[in-house]
């Protein structure tokens, strides 16, 4: 058995470097690891890197130097199709096939690896239980769905063939406040239950210290540090702390506003 | 005698020609779907053809269509007889609403359903026919309608070379200067084309994804 498969890593970046097609440097000299079972959060501004970050580990990119390691195996070197059916992926844009029902959506993988029909549907029942959709809504197309029923799809159709790793690129980032709290707190819940390895972007520093087991913080294409939430707030690295005192700044102005 | 009555009393010439007419479209139709749509998906995923094949199918619909019949009259096997040559000639014609359509409808998929779909493990041909092909199939549908009416109308001309259609009572009818004659081969041909383009309108209607 491979060093980091008995160690419970993960995901290893090994100063992984990512030069755009138009010759921008966008990652250099990356270097992470992510456990197993833990809520890995990839924080920073837009553009600092972090969805180009996600792409690596499924290979919807490639490093332009140092390597991705997935379960202690180079992804360079396996079988990108095998590779993608077994990580989860949760996109902003939730990317629902639009001419797809809820149930083909949710099934979509199961259903390219070859499952029997009445396995995907119990299956797709379980994780419309499992997300809170409710069944009456296994028939509907995506547009027929509000924005939060359609980010619970895009998590169950991640779910579907209970992959070990998802990647959640800003998942919740386009909901209204109450909806995002809402998804935010079932998250939670769902991985009490289901110990999965969670790759998840955002911007959001309030989202990062909910979410993650450590925070990972991200500036213009380099990882500044990972910490633990607890950490992130007594942190003295000025990156972070600069993050922290606008998350604070927002709470402290809305506190003081009655009192002015 | 007015041109139903010459219509009626000729029904069987006319229901040959009209025949004839329908297979000269319907056949190159179909090459022109076989040929168009896969070069249309070919360039929507490889950029670089895109200009000159588009380029190409933009020239072969800029020559008159008596001038590409007379240029294609020499070619072996296909020269030899009329109909041939008339169903490439309209072939080549049907084929840049066909690209074209297949282009725009493939690149007009929103990026982020199909990379979702590649992030999820679809190979290359299971995002073509399970997500871009059904996705585009409406814009591509309204280019078969576009080509089925061009070809309508053009195949009136494929007379002037023999292949027959409905062409036949248009160029007899000019000759012998009779608006009858010519009425017997327009009315059915705008009948043709009336009718293509309203079932295909309502079919590409009925497949617009939702
Ligand atoms: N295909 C590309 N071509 C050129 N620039 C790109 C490409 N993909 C990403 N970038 C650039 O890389 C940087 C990081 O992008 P991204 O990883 O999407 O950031 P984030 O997800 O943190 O907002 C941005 O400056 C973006 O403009
Ligand atoms: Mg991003």
């Amino acid at each position: 058995m491979d060093r980091s498969s008995t160690n419970g890593v993960a995901i290893e970046f090994r100063d992984v470097s990512y030069v755009s097609p138009t010759g921008q440097e966008v990652l250099s000299g990356l270097n992470l690891e992510v456990l197993r079972g833990e809520t890995f959060v990839l924080l920073g501004r837009s553009g600092s890197g972090k969805t180009t970050t996600l792409k690596l580990v499924n290979r919807l990119l490639s490093p332009s130097a140092g390597e991705v390691r997935v379960d202690g195996a180079a992804t360079a070197g396996v079988d990108v199709i095998a590779l993608r059916r077994s990580i989860g992926y949760v996109i902003q844009d939730v990317g629902l096939f639009p001419h797809f029902t809820v149930e083909r959506n949710i099934g979509l993988v199961p259903r390219i690896e070859g499952w029997a029909e009445d396995r995907i549907r119990e299956r797709v029942q379980e994780l419309s239980q499992l997300v809170g959709l409710e069944p009456r809504l296994a028939s509907r197309y995506p547009r027929q769905l509000s924005g939060g029923q359609r980010q619970r799809v895009g998590v169950a159709r991640a779910l579907a063939a209970d992959p070990a790793l998802l990647l959640m690129d800003e998942p919740f980032g386009s909901l209204d406040p109450l909806t995002r709290d809402e998804l935010q707190r079932e998250f939670l819940l769902l991985q009490q239950r289901l110990h999965k390895t969670v790759v998840f972007v955002t911007h959001d520093v309030g989202e990062a210290l909910r979410l993650g087991s450590r925070v990972a913080l991200m500036e213009a294409g380099r990882l500044v540090t990972v910490l633990a939430p607890q950490e992130f707030l007594r942190s003295g690295d000025p990156w972070v702390a600069a993050y922290v005192k606008a998350f604070k700044a927002g709470l402290d102005s809305a506190a003081n506003r009655g009192t002015e | 005698m007015n041109i139903f009555q010459f219509m009626v009393q000729n029904h069987d010439q006319v229901l040959e020609l009209t025949l004839e007419h329908l297979w000269l479209v319907g056949i190159s139709t179909l090459l022109a779907v076989l040929i168009g749509i896969p070069l249309g998906v070919l360039i929507a995923h490889w950029p670089v053809l895109n200009k000159p094949v588009l380029a190409s199918a933009n020239i072969i619909q800029t020559i008159p269509s008596l001038a590409l019949f007379g240029f294609l009259l020499p070619l072996p096997w296909l020269g030899e007889r009329a109909d041939r040559l008339a169903i490439l000639a309209l072939t080549l014609y049907a084929l840049l609403p066909l690209i074209r359509n297949t282009y725009t409808g493939i690149r007009g998929v929103d990026p982020a359903v199909v990379e979702a779909g590649r992030g999820m493990g679809l190979t290359d041909r299971q995002l073509l026919f399970q997500v871009e092909l059904p996705l585009a199939v409406s814009v591509i549908l309204s280019g078969v309608r576009v080509a089925v009416v061009i070809s309508v109308g053009l195949a009136t001309i494929a007379a002037a070379i023999g292949a027959g259609g409905l062409g036949e009572f248009i160029f007899r009818g000019l000759a012998m200067v009779n608006n009858q004659l010519i009425l017997a081969g327009a009315i059915p041909a705008a009948a043709l084309a009336l009718f293509a383009d309203t079932s295909l309108g309502w079919l590409e209607k009925r497949l617009r994804p939702r």
